[in-house]
């Protein structure tokens, strides 16, 4: 692979996975959860993958907006691709852990509902995306789409903290006083897991962007032989 | 601001002349309330309790049917080009659009909620407080779905597609005006209710914001 970039971030992954896999299955159990607690090492990491791809979306749909470079409409769905991947992960984490913790796979709690439509938003993304053959047009029209989704993610970030509820409220609060109530081991774990994921979505955008072009590539060529074969 | 509001009195003319939106609107939300009626049964507390789910469910998808118009008559006779080549911003032809399908939101908004409040036997703690969340919840309705009604105008399948995209954006509107509404009628926690009048306030700011800026790329040929 000629890539040099794409492969460093993938060499870092497996590195970065491998250290958060040592830690988690290392770190003290928890005190109520026992080991069904090393599930939020993966459920954590995705969701906050899944807010990052959300949001690399409505930037590469805006950076395409203004320039028009298909470039970032391959960015922006190969994003979107990486983010609808990262919320059914965390959905199914969240259920395996639920069924245990809570009793039932599913309950009817706003962050369990407000996750499972911002699902519904990229699933839309991608349905009008087929549906749209002019290319450019198609781009343009995602990434409307796309910037519009993303005015929701906030609301799924804050349900926490609006609707008291079943699930409990971040393990690390990113907003105002810095709070971390757990045995530093675990926080190792978790930040090392979540830095990885952030990697690896780095890693993964890039592969995909790569495909996508190449597969654009091919489409563009097949046209041309076809317009050269119907001039001849 | 000049076009805007032409663009909104044309729309309100032909309403006034064929009263399609109206009449279809209007029908569909009061069938809603009487369809959830029957669904829930006859106990009453049960559906005072559920009376403001019932309401904005049905404020939610008769705008969807009030938003398919919005753009409907001018793609019907191919004159969406046309209005698109008007002098001034595309911008000012959304906040026309708006406009119109706002205040027509509002009259049904009204009948319907008289309707639910009489069926339901609902009683309002704070009348001006009910007011602002009807304006503010059929607000963000109103720009939401004016906005995918440009978007999905010109695709195939747009009638499914719009409430596919419309609905999960609008979900904190559902859930502030619902919450707002069961405040009002039930334990009155004025705190609670400010609060989600907030949520319904910012909502709309943010929305109409977004909505305007995009609006001449999703609809631009």
């Amino acid at each position: 692979m000629k890539d040099k970039i794409t492969l460093g971030l993938g060499l870092l992954t497996l590195l970065g996975v491998a250290a958060g896999l040592y830690f988690a299955l290392t770190s003290p159990p928890d005190a109520n959860q026992k080991d069904l607690v090393r599930i939020m090492y993966l459920h954590v990491p995705s969701a906050w993958t899944s807010y990052i791809a959300y949001f690399g979306t409505m930037v590469f749909s805006l950076v395409y907006l203004v320039g028009k470079n298909r470039k970032f409409d391959r960015l922006a769905y190969s994003s979107a691709e990486l983010g609808v991947l990262m919320t059914i992960l965390t959905l199914f984490g969240g259920s395996l852990w639920a069924r245990p913790t809570w009793g039932t796979y599913w309950v009817w709690e706003p962050r369990l509902t407000t996750t499972a439509i911002g699902l519904l938003i990229y699933i839309g993304y991608f349905i009008v995306r087929g549906l749209i053959e002019d290319p450019h047009r198609r781009a343009r029209v995602a990434a409307v789409i796309g910037i519009a989704g993303t005015l929701y993610i906030p609301v799924n970030y804050m349900s926490v903290y609006w609707w008291r509820s079943i699930h409990q409220t971040p393990t690390i609060q990113l907003l105002g006083k810095t709070h971390i109530a757990a045995d530093p081991t675990m926080i190792l774990a978790l930040s090392i897991m979540t830095v990885a994921f952030t990697v690896m979505y780095l890693y993964l955008l890039r592969v995909r962007a790569t495909v996508a072009a190449r597969v654009e590539a091919r489409e563009d060529r097949l046209l041309e032989a076809e317009l050269q074969e119907r001039r001849a | 601001m000049k076009q805007a509001w032409i663009i909104a009195l044309k729309d309100l003319r032909l309403e006034g002349r064929s009263k399609d939106i109206l009449t279809t609107t209007v029908f569909f939300s009061a069938l809603v309330v009487l369809i959830m009626g029957f669904a829930l049964g006859p106990d009453t507390t049960r559906l005072r309790e559920s009376a403001p789910g019932v309401l904005w469910a049905a404020l939610a998808f008769a705008s969807i049917l009030a938003a398919q118009r919005a753009f409907g008559s001018e793609q019907e006779s191919g004159a969406l080009e046309s209005l698109l080549m008007y002098p001034g911003g595309h911008e000012w032809v959304f906040v026309g659009k708006l406009l119109a399908n706002y205040l027509l939101m509002l009259v049904l908004a009204a009948v319907t909620l008289v309707t639910a409040s009489l069926i339901y036997d609902l009683h309002y703690t704070h009348l001006p407080y009910l007011i602002l969340t009807v304006l503010l919840g059929v607000l963000g309705f109103s720009i939401v779905s004016v906005f995918y009604a440009a978007i999905t105008v010109n695709l195939r399948a747009k009638e499914s597609l719009l409430p596919v995209l419309m609905f999960p954006i609008c979900i904190p509107v559902v859930i502030g005006a619902v919450s707002a509404t069961r405040v009002l009628t039930q334990n009155g926690m004025m705190d609670e209710l400010y609060s989600w009048l907030q949520l319904l306030a910012g909502f709309d700011v943010i929305s109409l914001l977004v909505a305007t800026l995009l609006f001449p790329h999703a609809l631009e040929n």
